[in-house]
């Protein structure tokens, strides 16, 4: 099926939920609410016409200051049997950076959801195992905001601390004449 | 003597496997729940090797981000290279000529090649074959001498560029490379004769790590670790992209999709990535490696930079800004790269620099698998679990 027809079936079914389709140099994105954001996947998933059941990606994008929604979750999706693509996006506020997990639908999306997590803030409802996973546990902020300086946060992070403060005392044991 | 009447106890067992362990590949750390010799829990651990990647590339232009994606998958960095600079190029609405498209379709099946072998060599070492190892380093330095031949780089060549590729090739480094292809065949049987059937390596092999191909497609697990669950994906002929459309290349699948059959699958694509160079060799076309429209996104010739005005400025305002002919938009361009499909996201908001660069990154999803493919397994066959997956924690940690 033609990107732009998805699109359309999309927002036949789903017309309130679609906010707006756009498409660049034949890709096609669908921006949706991020209410009844498992309901269209599973929909995508099963409807037999469409049938996506290949999650390729999954990531956030931060749009401070330039779009009225700050972040976006941006699906992109493939049917490995008919062999369309499809890019959905899901409107996700600042004031309430949450949105659902889809997780149920594609097991795959646990860890984007996590890395999602990690690096925007945007809490998944319903993910099995919802933790940081390319920083540390204990680090402060989310890197890939837009506000979050690209030279690292002032304060310096506790563990890294913790490894010069080993390293020092490991000096005891260097090689003396 | 007391006690021994008493019914042995046992109890769980945490094991912390890596950061630090020859057999992760990386540092990767596993913490392992074992009940005797059963795994019951698994937990991957990444992010040890974490640049922020995708955050750096904000901050650079398009042209200043190429040498990061170097950095990703490191064995295999022109691949990488490729896909990148086609996200861009299509972001730009701009093609490679011809003969670029060949170079670059060339190049990227021996970085294949090369990254095959690694794993062929690892895989193997760390299920006991030490022999595989040596032999096929062998070939990996031939490629790699090639490499430098090519563009002076070993590992990180940085050597395609946005709308084409930086230098032309020489007939001599073809004829090398010809001759690399006419003897590679004889060495992978030379491989194969070494562990194909041999008693060990089959029972450590078939029958472990089996996973289903629903299953598979439901995880977004891509390359030949989808393919050896029967899948038939593969980028390269579902969105030919460079030269591949004008090449003829076969797609092995598994059937089982366990450890062995994954084996297979990338023998075979070895044979065909031989042949894929070879083809691209011999219908090679003549004319330039740059896309006219060029100009606009790659810094001018240097020689031409300090004789003559216009290229200076070219040269200044390139680097300082960016290529200014971004237009407004978003591209998700995927590319089959040794490790399964790469997929460049890239955000554009019509400055020189991107807006979002998302790196899907395969050994990051393949990693994601590893609960799955370890729980309820022995301790011996997580080693053999990892190295089938094929990772690189560069490009799982970005």
């Amino acid at each position: 099926m033609e990107p732009l027809e998805i699109a359309e079936r999309i927002r036949e079914r789903f017309p309130e939920e679609v906010v707006a389709v756009s498409e660049f140099r034949g890709q096609v994105s669908v921006t949706i609410r991020k209410g009844r954001v498992v309901e269209i996947c599973r929909w995508l998933h099963d409807e037999p016409e469409l049938r996506f059941d290949f999650l390729k990606d999954l990531c956030g994008v931060d749009y401070l200051g330039r779009k009225p929604v700050r972040f976006e979750v941006v699906y992109t999706l493939y049917s490995m049997r008919h062999r369309h693509m499809i890019r959905l996006k899901a409107e996700v506020g600042e004031d309430d950076p949450s949105i659902d997990s889809v997780v149920p639908v594609w097991i795959g999306a646990g860890w984007h959801e996590r890395e999602c997590y990690d690096m925007y803030g945007i809490v998944f409802n319903g993910h099995p195992d919802l933790r940081r996973i390319l920083m540390p546990e204990d680090w402060e902020g989310h890197p890939l905001r837009k506000d979050y300086p690209e030279k690292g946060p002032e304060r310096e992070w506790q563990g890294f601390r913790e490894v010069l403060d080993k390293a020092e005392k490991l000096k005891e044991f260097s090689w003396k004449e | 003597m007391e006690g021994v009447d008493r019914p042995l106890e046992t109890r769980e067992l945490n094991v912390s496997m890596g950061p630090q362990h020859p057999s992760t590949h990386g540092v990767l750390r596993l913490v392992l729940e074992l009940d005797g010799e059963t795994v019951v829990k698994c937990t991957p651990y990444v992010g040890y090797l974490h640049r922020g990647v995708e955050k750096l590339a904000e901050g650079m232009t398009y042209l200043q981000a190429l040498p990061l994606t170097d950095r990703l998958d490191y064995i295999s960095s022109m691949s990488n290279n490729v896909g990148y600079c086609l996200a861009v190029e299509r972001l730009f609405g701009i093609e490679a000529p011809d003969r670029a498209k060949f170079i670059r379709t060339m190049v990227c099946e021996m970085t294949r090649i090369s990254s095959h072998i690694i794993w062929i060599a690892t895989h193997a070492l760390d299920l006991g074959a030490m022999t595989v190892f040596l032999y096929s380093f062998r070939e990996r330095e031939w490629l790699l001498d090639l490499f430098e031949k090519l563009c002076g780089a070993r590992l990180t060549v940085s050597y395609p560029r946005i709308g084409g590729v930086r230098n032309d090739v020489s007939q001599e480094f073809l004829d090398s490379l010809y001759e690399f292809t006419e003897q590679f065949p004889e060495k992978i049987e030379e491989y194969e004769t070494l562990i194909d059937q041999n008693r060990i390596w089959l029972g450590r092999t078939k029958g472990i790590g089996v996973i289903s191909a629903e299953e598979a497609i439901n995880w977004g697990l891509s390359g030949p670790v989808l393919r050896g669950s029967g899948v038939d994906y593969d980028v390269r002929k579902r969105f030919p992209y460079d030269a591949y459309d004008r090449v003829e290349f076969d797609v092995p699948i598994g059937k089982n999709g366990d450890v062995y059959d994954r084996y297979r699958c990338r023998m075979e694509e070895l044979r065909q990535s031989n042949r894929i160079i070879r083809q691209c060799i011999e219908r090679m076309p003549r004319g330039p490696v740059m896309a006219p429209d060029a100009a606009k996104f790659t810094l001018p010739p240097k020689e031409r930079v300090l004789a003559d005005m216009e290229s200076l400025i070219h040269h200044f305002v390139l680097i300082t800004k960016g290529p200014m002919a971004a237009p407004e938009g978003e591209m998700y361009v995927a590319t089959e790269v040794p490790k399964g499909e790469l997929g460049f996201y890239i955000v554009s908001d019509g400055t020189g620099k991107p807006y979002r660069m998302r790196v899907r990154a395969p050994s990051f999803v393949h990693a994601s698998l590893l609960p799955r493919l370890c729980e309820g397994s022995l301790v011996a066959d997580v080693v053999a679990n990892i190295g089938t997956i094929d990772i690189v924690l560069g490009e799982c940690d970005r």
